[in-house]
């Protein structure tokens, strides 16, 4: 004891010229649990329990809206799938869902178990989880329970809530892949890093175009910091392929997406032409990799996909030696 | 958050939850030496801020479901989203009987929630032995988990 009134100086009252000093939150002794701070404890814990039974996360984000982010998440999700691996797919883009259209996903009720809700069933065996299963209308703008107020506040908060969830109250069921598409902002991959620190891999979409470089410059270097390793460019629309002569001709002026690689020593995975066929069947729900693997576009995500499985090898190396020794 | 009782140097244990109604929360913390009782009542947006981080303040009585601050949260929910498992046979637990006017009452709920909610009244029930779940126990619950428009 000692410490009658909480403080440290054995004040129980104020006055007497004393200034009542009081114990941290951590010295103050508490047995209860119920502490808000250790649920949101437990709320990691389960995520890194879920996420641990995945072969790697993958962040397919950019910093830059209408890049291809979505376009790429779904074409590399399918060309995974079809070379054999178990491939899981998060729609983080609460707002502007598109990737359960883009993978053909299932709309029939989600089966809801206790140990999580297991994903729609889409093209090529995917698994998807995306708000645009879960939204009654398709063209209802995101909306949460309105205190009536101050809405921006809690906006964020339920907003990061419900990735969380996504994540980790989805049965991935020892997914090999699990590839996020992030929205749109750079202040959408902070909150990404913040929930999920470990990340197996990132891929930054960027496009020739200089706009586009300036912003996925800024995110690339908040990824670094973050620590996120292998950290990779995805350049999509690098040249126009001609349906007619199946030939690359260049879309833009100069190179932005080269011009970056060279300035930060960020390798480039994939270079994917602009096709209109690639965008005409992804928006079908027929990612142009079953289809015509033939395409240049298609042969581009085959080489991405190859990338992802050479990555998945490491960790699997690097993982089970370290495992029997524990063992 | 901690509320610490000076008198006695010791954190206040938490006692009961209730909704009274305007989007307020009531939480109510004991000393558990003194027997002085404390209510904190949260404000609508104050209410909504903790919801939306997916925490109860005061502690959870039943665990986390699936999506479940997702599913509380969400305006426009579609009916269809979800469909209920069958628990796995092997570790089925004691059945919890819906009375009639409880299962009326149920169905009253929307399809977006619905199973969730049958699931959070039936682990309530079972947590304390209730062998049947009416309309009665739905309130309790209700009042007690702070389920708020559920
Ligand atoms: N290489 C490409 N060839 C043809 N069309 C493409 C290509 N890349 C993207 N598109 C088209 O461009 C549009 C934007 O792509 P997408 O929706 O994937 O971008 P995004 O980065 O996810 O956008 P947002 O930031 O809004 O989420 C889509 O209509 C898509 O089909
Ligand atoms: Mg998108
Ligand atoms: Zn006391």
């Amino acid at each position: 004891m000692g410490q009658a009134g909480g403080t440290r100086d054995g004040a129980s009252s104020p006055g007497a010229g004393r200034v009542r000093r009081f114990r941290t939150y951590g010295e103050v002794d508490h047995g209860t649990g119920s502490a808000l701070l250790e649920q949101v404890i437990e709320q990691r814990a389960r995520l890194a329990r879920r996420l641990a039974g995945v072969g790697a996360t993958v962040a397919v984000a950019s910093g830059k809206g209408g890049v291809g982010k979505s376009l790429v998440t779904a074409n590399l999700a399918a060309a995974l799938a079809s070379r054999g691996q178990r491939v899981g797919a998060v729609d983080a883009d609460l707002n502007g869902p598109s990737l359960a259209r883009m993978l053909a996903a299932d709309t029939a009720p989600l089966e809801d178990r206790e140990t999580g809700v297991v994903p729609s069933p889409a093209v090529g065996g995917v698994r998807v989880i995306s708000m645009e299963l879960l939204q009654e209308r398709e063209d209802a703008p995101l909306r949460w329970r309105d205190p009536g107020s101050d809405t921006f506040l809690w906006q964020s908060s339920m907003e990061a809530t419900v990735l969380r969830e996504f994540l980790a109250d989805v049965d991935w069921g020892g997914a090999d892949v699990l590839l996020i598409d992030v929205p749109p902002g750079t202040d959408k991959i902070t909150r990404l890093l913040e929930l999920v620190p470990d990340l197996s891999a990132m891929l930054l979409v960027t496009t020739p175009a200089e706009i586009t470089r300036a912003v996925v410059a800024r995110s690339l270097r908040l990824v670094r910091e973050a620590g996120v390793s292998p950290l990779a460019l995805v350049a999509n629309m690098t040249g126009y392929a001609c349906p007619s002569c199946n030939r690359r001709h260049r879309l833009f002026p100069g190179d932005g997406a080269r011009e970056l690689a060279r300035a930060t020593g960020c390798p480039i995975w994939a270079e994917i032409p602009f096709d209109p066929r690639l965008g005409e069947a992804t928006e079908r729900g027929r990612p142009l990799v079953l289809d015509r693997p033939d395409a240049p576009a298609a042969a581009a995500f085959a080489g991405l996909a190859g990338r992802i499985e050479a990555l998945l090898d490491a960790r699997r190396a690097a993982a089970a030696p370290a495992g029997r020794a524990v063992q | 958050m901690k509320f610490l009782c000076i008198g006695c140097d010791e954190v206040m244990g938490f006692v009961e939850r209730q909704l009274p109604g305007d989007g307020t929360l009531a939480a109510v913390f004991s000393c558990g030496t003194c027997g002085r009782e404390m209510a904190m009542l949260t404000n609508p947006m104050e209410t909504q801020l903790v919801s939306s981080m997916g925490v109860k303040i005061g502690g959870r009585e039943v665990r986390a479901q699936p999506l479940e601050a997702t599913r509380s949260g969400l305006e426009g929910g579609r009916g269809e989203a979800f469909r209920e498992a069958e628990p796995p046979a092997r570790r089925r637990p004691p059945p919890v009987e819906w009375s009639p006017e409880a299962v009326e009452r149920l169905g009253r709920v929307p399809g977006f929630v619905r199973g969730m909610v049958k699931r959070i009244y039936t682990d309530y029930a079972r947590e304390r032995e209730i062998r049947t779940l009416t309309p009665e126990v739905m309130d309790t619950a209700r009042s007690e988990l702070g389920l708020e428009g559920m």
